[in-house]
C-alpha cells in the first residue's frame, strides 16, 4: 500500500430501486494516477454506482471519500466541484455548437460570452498540448467524427479542472483505431497524474489499459485485482460466475446453393443522401455471412431493404426469384411467407412492442397466420399457448406470456424475438446485432441458436458491430464502410486488426 | 417504474381523481354561498332519483358512449381525433337524408338505414383528415378541429336552403315520418297503469351504444385489425417492420372513429329531435374526449364514464333549475372532472405507486 490517500474511496455504498438492489455494500479505493476498470455484465450495477458518484442518484447507505476527505455529492455540480468529470456513453453535446462553445457551456463566467470564450480558447490550447487531445476549436460538433466528439467530452471535464475522469463504455461507437487513440490519451492523462475510472464490459480494454480492475456482478463487487495478475478468462468467470465459452462449436457442413444474391443494392434516406452505395454479395445455404462494420455505415439500411420496409435500387435474388424492393408494406408480409425471417437490430423500437404482452409479441409479424385465427376473430388462446411453448424452448425467463415485453431483461426480450423468428424454420435469416445489450449468459445461448440454424442448412446474414461475434460465428466476413462492401475475408485468414482497418475504410495494402 | 395492480389502475385511480374533483367542486359551491351537500343531493335526486331523471341521464350517456368510443379507438392508433363534433354533425345529416327522403315501413328498418347513413357520412368526414395525415403529414389534431367548423358551416348552408321545407321559417329539416320514430324507454318499459320514463328522451339507441361497446372491445383486442391498430399506436417503426401499413391503419382507424361519432346522430337526431336542427351535437364530440380519457380508452370504462357525464349533465340542469347555482358552474365541475381524471392523472398515480411498492416487496425475478 502506498502512503498517499486514495483519489476516490467508496465505503459500503448501497442503492435499491424499489425491490431491486442495484448496488449492495460496495467499497473500492482508487489510487491517484491510476486507471481503474470496472467490468460487469449489463445490469450488474456499474452505471448506478457511477451515477451515485456523479450525484445523479443518492445512495441509500455508504460514504464517498475524495482525496481522503469525506465528501457529500448531492448533485452533479458538487461532483464537478470535487474534481470529478464524467464522459457519458451517449455524448451530451450540442450538435450545432462549436467545440469551444460546447466546452464553455455550463461554465460560462459572467454575462458576456466573449470573455469566457477567449479564456476557453487559451485553456483549450494548453490542455490539447498537455494531453495530446487534438481538436479543432471552431468546428461544429455535427461536422466532426465520433472520436473527436469524445475528446471534446474529455476536454469539457478537464476544463472544469477534473482530476478524476469517469468514462462510461467509451469505445461503444469507436472504430478499433479510434479506440486505440483514446487509450493512448488515457495513458497520457494518467502519466500527468489524473485518475481514471473506465467502465466497460469489454475484457480486452480492461486488459489493455487498466492498472487495477473491479468486477461487478448482480449489484455486488465480487473482486478487485491488479490487472497484471489476472487473465481474461478469469475475469470473465468472475463476471458471470462460471466458465464462459468464448468460441462456438460449428459443424463442418458443405455450403449449398445460393439463397440470396445481392447486386448493386443502394438506398437513399429521406434527405436523398445515399446510405447504401451499391453493395453486392451472396449468401448460400448452410453458411453465415457476417457483415462487420462500425454502426452507421449502411448496415441498418441493408437489413431494412432486405426486410422489405425500405425502398432500394439494384437487384436482389432470393431462391432464384427477383425480390420486390419497392419498400411497400406488402413486402414485409411476402418476405415472411416466403421463408425469410428477420431479427431487427433494434428490438425495442422494431422487433418488439414494449407495451404488448409477451404472447402478443410472439406472433408479431405473423399475426395474420391462419393458425391464429378463429373466424373473424383472433385465436388469443392459441397465441398464448404458442408463446408459452416458444418461451419454454428458448428459455425466456420468467416464462410468463402475460408479462409485458418491457418487463423482461434485454437478453430475454431478444430471446422472445429469436423464438418468434427461428421457430418458423426460415430458409434465410436476417439478423442484426443479435447480442446488443444482452448479458453474457444469454449471448452464449443466442450464438448457439444461430449456429444451430446454420447447421440445419439455412442461410444466415449476420450484421454486428461486435467483431468478436463476427469472428466467432461467420463462415465468411464482409466488411462495410461508408455504404460499401470493402472486401470479404474468411475468419481463418484474417484477424481483428485487418478487419479493423477495413472498418475504418482502409485496406491492408494502403495502411 | 412499478406498475399498479390492475384493479387499482382501473378503479382506484379514477375514483380518487373523482373524489378530488368533487371536493374542489364543493369548495367552489361553498364559495358562491350554496350548500354543497344539498347541491349534491339535488343532482343525485334529479339525475338518478326517478325514471324520468334516468331517462335523461342515459340519453346523454348514449351520446357520450358513441363519441367516447370514437376518440378511444383513434387513441389506440395514437391518433387524436378531436373532430367528433363535426363527424357527429355529418352523421346527423346522414340520418336526416335517410329519414326524410326514404319512406320506411317500420322503425327497425329505418334504424338500420339511418345507422348506415350516419356511419357513412361520419366516416367520410373523418377520412379526409385521415388521408391528409397519412399522405401529406398534416397533423390530424389541426385538421379534425378545422373540419368541425367546416361541418357546422356546411350544415348551416344546407339547413337554410336545400333541406328546409318550403315556407318554413326555421333552419331545420322537416319532421321525420312517424314510421321512423324510435321506441323511447317510455314506449318500451311503461305498462298501462305505471308510466315510466315519462317524456324522457332515452330510447332504443342506448342498446345500440351498449352493443357498440362490445363490438369495439372485440375489435380492439380480438381481431387482427385491432392488433394492427394497437401495434401501430405503440410503435410505428415496429409496425413497419411487421409489414403493417401506416396509411391503411390511419385511414381505417379514423373512418371507424368517424363512423362511431356519426352514429351518435341516431340518438339525438332520430331518437330525440326527430328532425335535423342546427347545433344538434351540443358539444358531445368534445365531451367524448374526456369520456375516453377517463375510461382509459377501454369500452367498459367508457360506458361507465359516459354514464357519469350523463349524470353531470342532467344533474347540472336540475341544479340550474332549482338553485341559484348558475348552469356555468356545471361546466366548471365537468372541467374539474376532466382536469383530475385526464390531465392530472399522474398526480394521483405516482403517490399510489409509491404506496403500493411500500406494501409489496416481492422480489422481481432477475435473470
Amino acid at each position: 500500500m502506498t502512503t498517499a490517500a486514495p483519489a476516490i474511496e467508496l465505503v459500503g455504498i448501497s442503492k435499491a430501486f424499489g425491490s431491486v438492489q442495484a448496488n449492495k455494500d460496495i467499497s473500492i479505493r482508487v489510487m491517484p494516477g491510476t486507471i481503474h476498470g470496472i467490468i460487469g455484465e449489463n445490469g450488474a450495477g456499474k452505471s448506478t454506482l457511477m451515477s451515485i458518484l456523479y450525484g445523479f442518484y443518492k445512495a441509500d447507505a455508504g460514504e464517498v471519500f475524495i482525496g481522503g476527505k469525506k465528501t457529500a455529492i448531492p448533485d452533479s455540480q458538487a461532483a464537478i466541484d470535487a474534481g470529478i468529470g464524467m464522459v457519458f456513453q451517449h455524448f451530451k453535446l450540442v450538435d450545432n455548437f462549436t467545440v469551444l462553445e460546447n466546452v464553455v457551456l455550463g461554465a460560462e463566467e459572467g454575462f458576456m460570452l466573449g470573455t469566457s470564450i477567449s479564456k476557453a480558447r487559451r485553456v483549450l490550447k494548453s490542455l490539447s498540448e498537455d494531453y495530446g487531445l487534438n481538436v479543432e476549436p471552431d468546428a461544429k460538433i455535427e461536422d466532426i467524427g465520433v472520436g473527436m466528439q469524445q475528446r471534446v467530452e474529455i476536454l469539457k471535464a478537464l476544463y472544469r479542472q477534473a482530476d478524476i475522469l469517469i468514462l462510461d463504455e467509451p469505445t461503444g461507437t469507436l472504430t478499433p483505431a479510434e479506440a486505440d487513440q483514446l487509450f493512448r490519451i488515457l495513458d497520457r492523462l494518467k502519466n500527468e497524474g489524473k485518475t481514471i475510472i473506465l467502465i466497460t464490459h469489454k475484457l480486452r480494454e480492461i486488459m489493455d489499459v487498466t492498472d487495477t480492475v473491479s468486477v461487478m456482478r448482480a449489484g455486488e463487487m465480487t473482486a478487485t485485482v491488479k490487472t497484471a495478475e489476472v487473465t481474461p478468462a478469469e475475469l470473465a468467470e468472475l463476471m458471470v460466475g462460471r466458465k464462459v465459452r468464448l468460441t462456438v462449436a460449428k459443424k463442418d457442413i458443405s455450403v449449398g446453393e445460393k439463397i440470396l444474391e445481392v447486386k448493386d443494392l443502394s438506398v437513399k434516406d429521406i434527405n436523398g443522401v445515399e446510405r447504401l452505395k451499391g453493395a453486392s454479395f451472396d449468401v448460400r445455404a448452410g453458411e453465415i455471412l457476417g457483415i462487420a462494420g462500425v454502426a452507421g455505415n449502411g448496415q441498418s439500411e441493408l437489413l431494412e431493404a432486405l426486410g422489405g420496409y425500405q425502398k432500394a435500387t439494384g437487384s436482389v435474388t432470393y431462391k432464384g426469384a427477383a425480390m420486390d424492393l419497392s419498400g411497400l408494406v406488402s413486402n414485409g408480409q411476402d418476405r415472411r411467407s416466403n421463408g425469410i425471417a428477420h431479427v431487427p437490430e433494434d428490438r425495442q423500437s422494431e422487433g418488439l412492442i414494449m407495451e404488448f404482452m409477451a404472447w402478443e409479441n410472439a406472433v408479431f409479424g405473423y399475426h395474420l397466420d391462419p393458425e391464429f385465427r378463429k373466424g373473424w376473430l383472433t385465436d388469443n388462446a392459441a397465441m398464448k399457448t404458442d408463446a408459452a411453448g416458444k418461451m419454454e424452448r428458448f428459455d425466456v425467463r420468467p416464462p410468463d406470456p402475460l408479462l409485458k415485453a418491457k418487463s423482461f431483461s434485454g437478453g430475454n426480450q431478444q430471446k422472445i424475438v429469436l423464438a418468434r423468428e427461428f421457430e418458423r424454420s426460415p430458409d434465410l435469416l436476417l439478423i442484426g446485432q443479435p447480442t446488443r445489450g444482452v448479458d453474457i449468459g444469454a449471448i452464449e445461448f443466442i450464438h448457439q441458436s444461430i449456429v444451430e440454424l446454420r447447421d440445419q442448412g439455412k442461410a444466415i446474414l449476420l450484421v454486428s458491430v461486435e467483431l468478436d461475434e463476427i469472428l466467432a460465428l461467420s463462415d465468411r466476413i464482409a466488411v462495410m464502410f461508408d455504404g460499401r462492401i470493402m472486401g470479404e475475408r474468411r475468419p481463418s485468414e484474417t484477424d481483428e486488426s485487418e478487419l479493423g482497418l477495413m472498418m475504418a475504410g482502409m485496406t491492408k495494402d494502403v495502411a | 417504474m412499478n406498475e399498479l395492480p390492475r384493479w387499482a389502475e382501473i378503479i382506484l385511480v379514477p375514483l380518487i381523481s373523482l373524489l378530488l374533483a368533487a371536493v374542489l367542486s364543493a369548495l367552489v359551491i361553498l364559495a358562491i354561498g350554496e350548500n354543497p351537500i344539498s347541491a349534491l343531493q339535488l343532482m343525485v335526486q334529479g339525475a338518478l332519483g326517478s325514471t324520468y331523471g334516468w331517462g335523461y341521464t342515459l340519453y346523454y350517456a348514449t351520446n357520450f358512449i358513441f363519441t367516447g368510443l370514437a376518440v378511444a379507438i383513434a387513441f389506440h392508433a395514437r391518433l387524436f381525433n378531436i373532430g367528433g363534433e363535426g363527424q357527429a354533425t355529418l352523421g346527423g345529416l346522414g340520418v336526416a337524408l335517410v329519414c326524410v327522403y326514404i319512406p320506411w315501413p317500420h322503425w327497425s328498418l329505418a334504424l338500420i338505414g339511418a345507422m348506415v347513413g350516419a356511419a357513412v357520412l361520419g366516416a367520410a368526414w373523418a377520412a379526409i383528415p385521415a388521408f391528409l395525415q397519412a399522405r401529406r403529414g398534416s397533423h390530424i389534431v389541426i385538421t379534425t378541429i378545422m373540419f368541425n367548423f367546416i361541418a357546422a358551416a356546411l350544415l348551416n348552408y344546407l339547413l337554410i336552403g336545400l333541406l328546409k321545407p318550403k315556407g318554413s321559417m326555421e333552419p331545420a329539416t322537416a319532421k321525420f315520418a312517424e314510421s321512423t320514430h324510435l321506441p323511447s324507454f317510455q314506449d318500451m318499459f311503461s305498462t298501462a297503469d305505471n308510466v315510466l320514463f315519462r317524456g324522457a328522451p332515452a330510447n332504443v339507441t342506448f342498446f345500440v351504444a351498449t352493443l357498440a361497446c362490445i363490438l369495439v372491445w372485440l375489435l380492439i383486442w380480438h381481431t387482427r385489425l385491432g392488433y394492427e391498430i394497437r401495434s401501430f399506436g405503440h410503435s410505428d417503426s415496429a409496425a413497419k417492420y411487421a409489414g403493417i401499413s401506416p396509411t391503411k391503419i390511419i385511414m381505417i382507424t379514423m373512418m371507424i372513429s368517424g363512423a362511431l361519432a356519426g352514429l351518435m346522430a341516431i340518438n339525438n337526431v332520430m331518437g330525440e329531435a326527430e328532425r335535423l336542427i342546427l347545433g344538434s351535437v351540443e358539444g358531445a364530440g368534445f365531451i367524448g374526449i374526456a369520456v375516453a380519457l377517463m375510461g382509459r380508452s377501454h369500452p367498459f370504462g367508457i360506458f361507465i364514464a359516459a354514464i357519469l357525464f350523463g349524470f353531470l349533465y342532467q344533474g347540472g340542469a336540475e341544479l340550474a333549475l332549482w338553485t341559484s347555482i348558475p348552469r356555468e358552474l356545471i361546466v366548471v365541475i365537468q372541467a374539474l372532472v376532466i382536469l383530475f381524471t385526464g390531465a392530472l392523472d399522474n398526480m394521483v398515480r405516482m403517490p399510489l405507486q409509491k404506496l403500493f411498492s411500500l406494501f409489496k416487496r416481492t422480489p422481481v425475478s432477475e435473470v
